[in-house]
């Protein structure tokens, strides 16, 4: 989708603000919020591509205006709600709704060290072709899908360079919508920076983007 | 941006019944004294009351929570991140393990899992200066660097960064020569960057210990170098 999140080569965002008091959470309710995503996501109803679809699909005005962890909010509700765990009425009540059952969570304090020193990898051992070797020049595909993609808009349409081949992973467009991993070969490309962005770029300057064999085309 | 904008932006917020201020808009008079963020109860209500729901439906375990926050405020950070850098600095045999195969030399000194699965190493040089960024959300190496800055996750960042990757860097008080090459890495797919900045002159007697003390988490995403601490120094 192109979407607001897709921010890549955008110029009137201001300059970058660092903090002077950094802090991991800047308010409670950021922890909590960023600690009840994780948990729920052991329940396995959404994966990490439809966690990211679901914050792209807050309307871009929102998407500017919000801080990072309240976009995490608004899309933990949507997460919980679209996936069956709670209904719009629990969240509006704050309670569960009458007779409901009680579940068991599935991630105990006690598994946090390891599920955390574990992680998920979404690369998948199982054997596929790659379609682009090492060195080889290649285009990123100019699509516009409507649905979720890691290909961002400043990059389709150009040519760049197969640098090394990461190895199989999950497909973001499929996966983010629940239709399946299909999974395919990763690749890191570089792209000259001139390519992307014309002679106002350093003839030497590299961009470099992680791209699944279904964003490019032989060129 | 200019006022007009900026207005524009205020009024916009105030017209939504914001709940919380953006950062974009508050981003533009930073230095003006209150505090960084004003967040009206209503979100921290909200988040508590979805946090009991969660609970009593027992879809989440409280103490669950409290770890999961343990780990990323006190646990897992860039001291880890610096260690891996200090290491290889001390031993050429794990520096090239590191870049060739990061996520076992990675997992040498006990570090990696969530956000860090597979990770790539990109060694800075005299010739070549290496930044990373996501253009598309927040992705970054959590079990060496921890959780993101602001700064990282904001819109001037994600978007500048790959266009205006020299100017983004002037920003970070760190100028570049005009001969540099500067490699932008944009963490699009499940693969995460680390940066491995070049080690200061002057530190060939400093342990391993002294010179991870001398890594920043700046460094480590590519927006700064690092600058030798002075002897007798108070830096």
């Amino acid at each position: 989708m192109n979407g607001v999140h897709d921010m890549g080569g955008m110029q009137d965002m201001g300059p970058v603000q660092k903090e002077k008091d950094e802090r991991v959470f800047h308010h409670s309710w950021e922890g909590r919020v960023f600690a009840m995503y994780r948990a729920t996501g052991a329940w396995h109803k959404w994966n990490i591509d439809a966690a990211r679809y679901t914050r792209e699909l807050i309307p871009p005005a929102e998407y500017l205006r919000m801080s990072y962890y309240e976009k995490w909010y608004v899309g933990l509700v949507n997460l919980l709600t679209a996936r069956g765990l709670v209904t719009r009425a629990e969240i509006e009540s704050g309670k569960p709704a009458q007779g409901s059952s009680k579940a068991s969570p599935p991630l105990l304090a006690k598994q946090i060290r390891e599920t955390e020193a574990l992680g998920a990898s979404t690369k998948r051992n199982v054997s596929v072709a790659p379609r682009f070797q090492a060195g080889q020049s290649v285009r990123a595909r100019n699509i516009n899908p409507v649905g979720h993609t890691r290909l961002p808009r400043y990059a389709r349409g150009k040519m760049g360079t197969v640098d090394r081949d990461y190895g199989v992973f999950v497909f973001p467009d499929t996966n983010a919508q629940f239709l399946g991993e299909n999974p395919q070969h990763v690749y890191a490309v570089r792209f000259s920076a001139r390519e992307l962005w014309g002679e106002q770029a350093k003839a030497q300057d590299t961009v470099y983007l992680a791209l699944w064999d279904d964003y490019l085309e032989p060129a | 941006m200019d006022k007009t904008r900026r207005d524009f932006l205020t009024a916009a917020v105030t017209a939504t019944g914001a709940v919380v201020t953006r950062d974009l808009a508050h981003a533009q008079d930073h230095d003006h004294g209150h505090s960084h963020q004003v967040v009206p109860s209503d979100l921290t209500l909200r988040v508590k009351s979805l946090e009991s729901l969660l609970v009593e439906k027992g879809l989440v375990d409280r103490a669950a929570l409290d770890a999961l926050i343990d780990t990323y405020e006190n646990k897992v950070g860039p001291r880890n991140g610096a260690h891996v850098v200090a290491r290889a600095w001390a031993d050429p045999a794990y520096k090239q393990r590191l870049l060739t195969d990061a996520d076992k030399a990675i997992a040498e000194l006990g570090f990696g899992g969530q956000q860090g699965e597979h990770m790539v190493v990109v060694e800075n040089t005299p010739e070549v200066h290496n930044m990373v960024v996501c253009t598309l959300c927040s992705c970054y190496p959590w079990p060496v660097l921890g959780l993101p800055p602001v700064w990282y996750k904001s819109a001037p960042y994600r978007s500048r960064s790959v266009i205006d990757p020299r100017g983004v860097l002037r920003e970070f008080g760190l100028e570049l020569l005009e001969d540099v090459e500067v490699r932008v890495w944009d963490s699009t797919a499940e693969v995460r960057y680390l940066v491995l900045p070049e080690r200061p002159a002057d530190t060939e007697s400093l342990s391993e210990d002294a010179l991870a003390a001398l890594v920043t988490r700046d460094a480590m995403i590519g927006v700064a170098k690092i600058v030798p601490r002075r002897e007798g120094g108070s830096t």
